[in-house]
C-alpha cells in the first residue's frame, strides 16, 4: 500500500462512560499510548463502531483539559449511537480526525466572549466555553446564555453550577417549559437576551443548536450590533467520510467538514442552505 | 513524442497483448445499447460505439468496493484497511470521459488523498479515442470543451481510415505500443489533419453561451423557477447521478459477517438526488425539496464543481438526459436560466 487510506480508524478505549439525561452520555475516550488527540476547539471526530458504521460527533473536551483523554456528548439517536450507548470502560471505539475548522481562538483573546449554546448545541461549545475558563486572563467578560426544551434535558448539570458559582463569568438558564423541580426562568433562549447588556465592538458571540434556533438567536446578536463576523457559529451535517468528498455535507458551496463545522455568520449569510 | 500509426488489423493483437498483463476495460455490446466493461476477447472490443450505458469511471471509482476489513472478538477490533487495484486499460474512451476523469483525480487528490482511488488510479492506462461525429442529439460535449483532448491520455487514438494515428502521452503509453506502430508519415498527417476538419463542423454548439460563463450566470440563479418546475417533475431515482461521468458522492457503511466474528466497510455511490442524502439522524433533512436537490445537481456540475476543483463538472456527455425518465435536460435548463437572464 502506498499511502494510508484515510478511512482507516485508530482503536481507542472507552475510559469512562458517564450518564448525563435520558438520552445523552458523555464518554471519556484515551488515544493509544495516552497521546493526545490534538483538537481545536469546535473540531469534530469521525467515530466509529466496527461492524456498525460511523457517525460525525464533535469534540465536547477542551484541549486544555486534554490529559491524554478527549469527550463526546452524545445523544442516543441512529445505529452507532444506540450501540455506543451499550457500551462499557474498557471497550473499544475507532476514531479518525480530529477534523474540519473549530473555532480561532487566538482572535477571540481580550474580547468579551457571548455563548449561547440549546439543547445538545452545548456539546461542541463546552470545548471553548472551559478552554476560555482555563485561560479565564486572556478573555474579557464571559456570558453564557443556555436554554433547554425542560430541566430534564440539560447538560452537565454539575459544571452548570459551577459556572453559575463563578463571580467572573455571568451565566443564565432557561428551560421551555418548566416541571415541580423547576425555580429558574421559563422561556425560549431569546428571553435571556434582554438580561444582558454588551459592548458590541468588543464582543464574540458563539452560538450552536437546532436549526429552528439560529434565525431567532442571529436576530437577538445582531440586534445588540455584534457585527456579523464576530458572530460564530457550529453546524451539523450528515457526513460519510469527513475529508470533503463524499458530497454528504454539503452546504451549496461549501463543504461542512472542511470550511466549517464552524463559520462566522458573515460566512454564510449569503449561502442559503446554510440554515 | 512523436504520432504513431497504428493499422486497424493489428489493434486485436495490441489488445491481446494487453491482456497478458493488464484488465483491459472498454466498450462492448451490452443488448441494443454499449457498456465499458471488461473484455474477455479482443474480438469483443466495439471502438464503433456511441456511448456507453455508465462510464469508464466505473474502473476507477467502482459502484461498490470494500475499502476494509474488520474482525471482531474478544480485544480490540482489528479494521485492516483495503485497497482493491489492479492494472487496468480503460481502451477507447471518449474524450468527455477523459475530461470527467480529471476531475476525479483532483477530487480525490485535493485535502487529503484517497488512496483507494489513487491506487487504481496509478495502476490505469488511459486510451481514448477521438470522436469523429457526435453520439447522437444529446451530447453537448462541443459546448462544454470536452469534444476532443490533448492531454490527459497515455495514449490517444483518431480513426483515419485504416489505421488509427496514435499521441502518445506518457512513457507507459509508448512502452505498451512498441512493436504495434510505426512513425507516422507525412500522408499520415495530412490525413488526420482531413480527418479533423471534417470533424469539427458535425459537432453542434448546443449551449447558446460560452460556458466560462456558467459559473457567474448559476450564481444569479438560485431563486429561479425553473427549479421548481423540474422538481415538480423529478421522481428522485438518482438515475442522472447514476450515469454521470463525474459524480463521485459515496456512502460508507459496516455489514457484519452471519458469523458475528468480522464485518467489511463498504463504499457505494450515493445520489444527492435520494430523499436522505442530506438528512441528519434528528430527522433535520437540509435538502428536502426534490427542486433543491435537482438545483443541487445542477449548481454542483455547472458551478461548484468546477470552481473548486478547476475542471468541467459537467463534460457534456449527455448520459443524465438519456438516462432520464421525465425528461430533465441540463442543457435547455442552463439555456432557458440564461434566456431568462
Amino acid at each position: 500500500m502506498s499511502t494510508p487510506s484515510i478511512y482507516a480508524p485508530e482503536m481507542a478505549r472507552l475510559a469512562d462512560v458517564r450518564p448525563l439525561t435520558e438520552l445523552e452520555k458523555l464518554f471519556v475516550i484515551e488515544m493509544p499510548q495516552g497521546r493526545s488527540l490534538g483538537h481545536e476547539p469546535g473540531q469534530f471526530v469521525m467515530l466509529n463502531i466496527p461492524g456498525v458504521g460511523e457517525a460525525p460527533i464533535s469534540i465536547s473536551s477542551s484541549p486544555s483539559r486534554s490529559n491524554g483523554r478527549f469527550e463526546l456528548c452524545v445523544r442516543r439517536m441512529g445505529d452507532v449511537t444506540g450501540v455506543l450507548h451499550t457500551m462499557q470502560p474498557g471497550d473499544w471505539v475507532g476514531i479518525r480526525g480530529p477534523f474540519g475548522h473549530g473555532f480561532p481562538i487566538e482572535q477571540m483573546r481580550g474580547k468579551d466572549m457571548l455563548f449561547a449554546p440549546g439543547g445538545l448545541g452545548l456539546a461542541p461549545l463546552r470545548s471553548l466555553i472551559n478552554q476560555v475558563l482555563d485561560e479565564r486572563g486572556s478573555f474579557g467578560r464571559v456570558i453564557i446564555l443556555y436554554g433547554a426544551k425542560r430541566p430534564a434535558e440539560l447538560l452537565f448539570r454539575d459544571e452548570l453550577d459551577a459556572w453559575a458559582a463563578r463571580s467572573d463569568a455571568e451565566f443564565h438558564v432557561t428551560v421551555d417549559r418548566g416541571d415541580e423541580t423547576w425555580k429558574g426562568h421559563v422561556g425560549v433562549i431569546t428571553t435571556l437576551f434582554p438580561r444582558v447588556t454588551v459592548d458590541p465592538r468588543n464582543t464574540i458571540a458563539v452560538t450552536c443548536g437546532p436549526p429552528i434556533m439560529y434565525r431567532f438567536v442571529l436576530m437577538e446578536l445582531l440586534g445588540k450590533g455584534i457585527p456579523e463576523s464576530n458572530i460564530y457559529l457550529s453546524l451539523e451535517r450528515r457526513m460519510k467520510c469527513g475529508v470533503g468528498k463524499c458530497g454528504h455535507c454539503q452546504i451549496n458551496d461549501l463543504y461542512c467538514c472542511q470550511e466549517g463545522p464552524v463559520f462566522t455568520y458573515a460566512q454564510i449569510k449569503n449561502v442559503p442552505e446554510a440554515l | 513524442m512523436r504520432l504513431r500509426i497504428l493499422p486497424k488489423e493489428e489493434v486485436p493483437r495490441l489488445v491481446q497483448a494487453l491482456m497478458a498483463d493488464y484488465r483491459v476495460v472498454g466498450p462492448r455490446a451490452k443488448g441494443p445499447q454499449f457498456g465499458f466493461e471488461p473484455i474477455d476477447d479482443p474480438a469483443e472490443l466495439r471502438l464503433d460505439y456511441n456511448i456507453s450505458i455508465l462510464s469508464p469511471k466505473t474502473a476507477l471509482q467502482p459502484p461498490q468496493e470494500r475499502i476494509a476489513t474488520i474482525r471482531l472478538g474478544d480485544g480490540a477490533p482489528v479494521v485492516e484497511p483495503l485497497i482493491e487495484a489492479q492494472p487496468t486499460v480503460l481502451f477507447g474512451m471518449h474524450t468527455c470521459d477523459l475530461h470527467a476523469i480529471r476531475l476525479l483525480d483532483r477530487a480525490f487528490t485535493a485535502d487529503y488523498p484517497d488512496a483507494h482511488y489513487l491506487e487504481r488510479r496509478k495502476q490505469t492506462l488511459l486510451v481514448s479515442l477521438e470522436c469523429l461525429q457526435p453520439c447522437d442529439e444529446h451530447s453537448f460535449c462541443k459546448s462544454m470543451g470536452t469534444w476532443t483532448a490533448d492531454e490527459g491520455y497515455d495514449l490517444h487514438l483518431t480513426d483515419i481510415g485504416d489505421a488509427y494515428t496514435v499521441h502518445v502521452g506518457s512513457e507507459r503509453g509508448e512502452a505498451v505500443l512498441d512493436g504495434h506502430a510505426r512513425p507516422a508519415g507525412d500522408a499520415d498527417v495530412r490525413r488526420l489533419n482531413e480527418v479533423l476538419s471534417a470533424k469539427w463542423p458535425r459537432f453542434p454548439q448546443r449551449l447558446e453561451f460560452d460556458v466560462a460563463e456558467l459559473p457567474a450566470l448559476l450564481a444569479t440563479a438560485y431563486n429561479h423557477p425553473i427549479w421548481a418546475e423540474l422538481g415538480e417533475r423529478c421522481l428522485s431515482c438518482g438515475s442522472c447521478t447514476n450515469v454521470c461521468p463525474t459524480c463521485y458522492c459515496f456512502n460508507v457503511l459496516d455489514t457484519i459477517e452471519l458469523t458475528f466474528d468480522g464485518a467489511v466497510r463498504l463504499r457505494r455511490w450515493d445520489s444527492c438526488q435520494l430523499d436522505e442524502f442530506a438528512r441528519v439522524t434528528s430527522g433535520e433533512n437540509f435538502r428536502e425539496a426534490r427542486a433543491a436537490r435537482q438545483r443541487h445537481r445542477m449548481l454542483r456540475k455547472g458551478k461548484y464543481l468546477r470552481e473548486r476543483l478547476n475542471a468541467p463538472g459537467c463534460v457534456g456527455c449527455g448520459r443524465c438526459i438519456r438516462a432520464c425518465l421525465v425528461h430533465i435536460n441540463i442543457v435547455e435548463t442552463f439555456n432557458a436560466i440564461h434566456k431568462s437572464a
